[in-house]
């Protein structure tokens, strides 16, 4: 079991190791750099920038060096909390980074959350009541909920905000929004929570549902429901005891490709309704071509799933004894 | 399925006789044959399948099917709600017909509004002549399904904020739409029979590499990456050079999980009887590959194909209504779908989300193709 984790934890370093790699590269594919970005700005606002201040601002970044140098530098400033330095905020990309990955985390562990208390009950009810009327009609809404893209929904349902009245999008009321951290700014975000966890979680919870469905279906039809049905055990102990049991290993491991799929829904919902998560920093780090700031983000997002994915291991070691007489004996 | 039985003896034996007939029917059946038998009972697969054909061939006549081209504009009538068609003239059915509209500012809330002059009856024409296009690009011609005379408009979706009709441009953006889910599948599916292939035949490190970089690329959130890979495309691309960046960008991500098919599928197929008993009778490795294997997954592969299209559609359109992906001049519904960004210009022009709702019906409509074919591949499924 020990041997186990540590083999885990160790191929969890090898793969965040391999983030930092991919994110720093992403963001320097783009022609230019951002002292080339910055220069253009400056041209359209009439301001002229000579070449021996963009070399003085390239040599300040240590933009003159050779890539895998840039790469290496910015690397261990990393294992020591040195995010870099953000030209887009004027601030060290560490300052501003924290509260909104804390957010994103937030919105896409909630999601989470919804998206298993939603897909569970109903995935069991569809399995139970197949080709009944009720199964019919989830296994329809679901498909539309696959079908619909994220930012449309979070479209349709801020219309549907707006028609009655109340003010769509945002994490935070007006009045809470420069405000330090209080218990009626915390009230206020969990009341400002719901539509983007609604938005984010309905394409994944339409997933779940469909998995939990057929996995169960599966398992009524074995041999062991059977005996125990034909011994008098009565149909909802023996519905949640057994077969409900073993359907819920694979849901556990479908957080694995859930959690990038709602990270990934996050990015785009949050700016859609404007909320002030990784996303929008993200979209404009990106187009500033902001570089420490977005390989910084997009490193932080990847991290995201991927310490996640390692949990929902973890929990699914926990939870499947055939997995965890396996994980000992390996 | 079994009539009722009849005492009348020569009529039990035709009905016998007809019985045996359809059981030899379907014992003599090829494979596609008896997929097609299933997926023809799949009612919703076959809904699906008719609307795609005809999305597909609205899209590839878009011209002919639209009455103007997607870039004709008409001033003064710009964010213009849909026409409304009329039938009905002094009390008498008289066919389609519309008026002719003017844009009315109000002087308070600098709304515009717009009001029917109703002195003139302009017919819907059909078959009519539009502005010259070349249909699908080769046959030049002017003739289109339907249009108005001007300074009538018709506009069945309303226009853009630049007066541009967006019916048009809904059906002209499906071009480009529609057809990047199947370039997109078909880079996807390149890459994962290659990586599949290595790794199921080879095995051993090849395939441990593949499958960890298989792992690792699908723990990585989409959007963000094409966001950023997307970021990267030059600015001063042309239509068709975004285009292929976007598709191969969207395409690097998706091709992983058909790799996983693919290996599965052949480590699987390499144990079973039939393909010892190709290789005891002789045939080459290459004949057993090409005659036994792969026809024996070519439905499983189908399958995957075509549940793998919507995410390519879907990502598009995503990266497209963020700014993106494909921009103006070229038209696809993402493309379309960024006029609706504003929520409360979506509240004021609700018709701007019509491109979405061609979007939605897709998906679905892949998706319930995909499950009929689901169904009718797998051969211990008997419904």
């Amino acid at each position: 079991m020990a041997q186990y984790l540590v083999k885990r934890f160790l191929y969890m370093i090898l793969l965040l190791w391999l983030l930092t790699l991919v994110s720093f590269i992403i963001i320097q594919l783009p022609p230019g750099d951002i002292v080339s970005s910055i220069v253009r700005r400056m041209a359209e606002t009439g301001e002229a920038a000579d070449q021996a201040m963009m070399d003085a601002m390239r040599e300040q970044w240590g933009l003159d060096k050779p890539i895998h140098i840039q790469y290496w530098r910015w690397f261990r400033n990393l294992l020591r909390g040195n995010m870099g330095f953000s030209f887009l905020l004027n601030r060290a990309v560490a300052e501003v980074v924290g509260e909104r990955i804390a957010l994103t985390a937030l919105i896409s562990g909630s999601t989470l959350i919804f998206t298993f208390v939603m897909a569970i009950p109903i995935g069991i009810y569809s399995a139970t009541h197949q080709y009944r009327a009720g199964d019919y009609v989830f296994s329809f809404v679901g498909f539309i909920g696959l079908a619909t893209p994220n930012f449309l929904l979070a479209l349709i349902l801020m219309m549907g905000l707006l028609a009655v009245g109340m003010s769509p999008g945002g994490l935070f009321s007006p009045e809470y929004l420069k405000q330090p951290w209080s218990i009626g700014k915390v009230v206020d975000l969990l009341a400002h929570l719901p539509l983007p966890i609604v938005v984010v979680g309905t394409a994944g919870t339409a997933g779940v549902i469909r998995i939990m469905r057929a996995t169960l279906l599966d398992e009524l039809e074995k041999q062991y429901v059977i005996t125990a049905r034909a011994k008098g055990v009565a149909e909802t102990r023996l519905l949640f005891r057994y077969p409900v049991r073993v359907a819920l290993n694979p849901i556990i491991s479908t957080i694995g490709w859930l959690l990038p799929v709602i990270v990934s829904g996050e990015i785009i919902t949050a700016l859609v309704i404007g909320i002030p998560t990784v996303g929008p920093l993200l979209f404009r780090a990106l187009q500033f071509q902001d570089m420490f700031l977005a390989s910084s983000l997009l490193l932080m997002l990847n991290m995201l799933t991927v310490v996640g994915t390692l949990l929902s291991d973890l929990l699914l070691v926990a939870s499947d004894p055939r997995i965890r007489f396996e994980a000992r004996a390996g | 399925m079994r009539p009722p039985v009849d005492t009348a003896i020569p009529e039990a034996a035709a009905v016998t006789a007809r019985e045996t007939a359809a059981q030899e029917a379907y014992w003599m059946a090829s494979q596609w044959q008896l997929m097609w038998r299933k997926f023809r009972r799949h009612r919703l697969a076959l809904v699906g399948g008719t609307v795609l054909i005809l999305f597909y061939v609205l899209g590839i006549f878009c011209d002919f099917f639209s009455p103007y081209t997607i870039r004709e504009r008409f001033q003064g009538l710009q964010n213009h709600p849909p026409s409304r068609i009329h039938w009905i003239a002094d009390g008498r059915l008289v066919g389609p017909y519309v008026y002719p509209t003017v844009q009315t500012l109000n002087p308070e809330t600098f709304e515009a509004t717009f009001t029917e002059l109703t002195d003139i009856r302009y017919p819907v024409r059909f078959f009519t002549r539009g502005e010259e296009y070349r249909l699908i690009g080769l046959f030049p011609t002017r003739i289109r399904l339907y249009g108005v005379e001007r300074p009538a408009g018709i506009f069945l979706f309303g226009t853009d904020a630049l007066g541009r009709d967006l019916l048009s441009r809904t059906l002209c953006g499906a071009r480009i739409s529609l057809s990047i889910g199947l370039v997109g599948v078909a880079i996807s599916f390149a890459l994962g029979v290659i990586f599949g292939g290595i790794s199921g035949y080879f095995g051993g490190r090849a395939d441990m590499f593949i499958q960890r970089m298989i792992e690792f690329i699908i723990s990585i959130p989409t959007i963000p990456l094409w966001m950023g890979l997307a970021a990267a495309l030059p600015k001063d691309w042309s239509v068709m050079q975004l285009y292929f960046g976007i598709v191969v960008i969207l395409s690097l991500v998706r091709w992983g999980s058909l790799a996983r098919v693919v290996r599965g599928k052949l480590l699987e197929l390499r144990e079973h009887d039939f393909t010892m008993a190709a290789r005891l009778a002789g045939l080459r490795e290459r004949a057993v590959i090409t005659r036994h294997l792969l026809p024996s997954f070519a439905s499983y592969l189908i399958v995957h194909l075509t549940l793998a299209i919507p995410d390519i559609i879907l990502g598009e359109t995503a990266l497209s209504f963020l700014g993106l992906g494909l921009r103006s001049p070229a038209v696809s519904w993402g493309v379309l779908l960024k006029a609706a960004q504003n929520v409360r210009s979506v509240a004021a022009y609700p018709w701007m989300l019509i491109p979405a709702l061609f979007v939605i019906v897709t998906v679905m409509a892949f998706m319930f193709v995909g499950d009929g074919l689901r169904d009718a591949a797998d051969p211990y499924r008997q419904r």
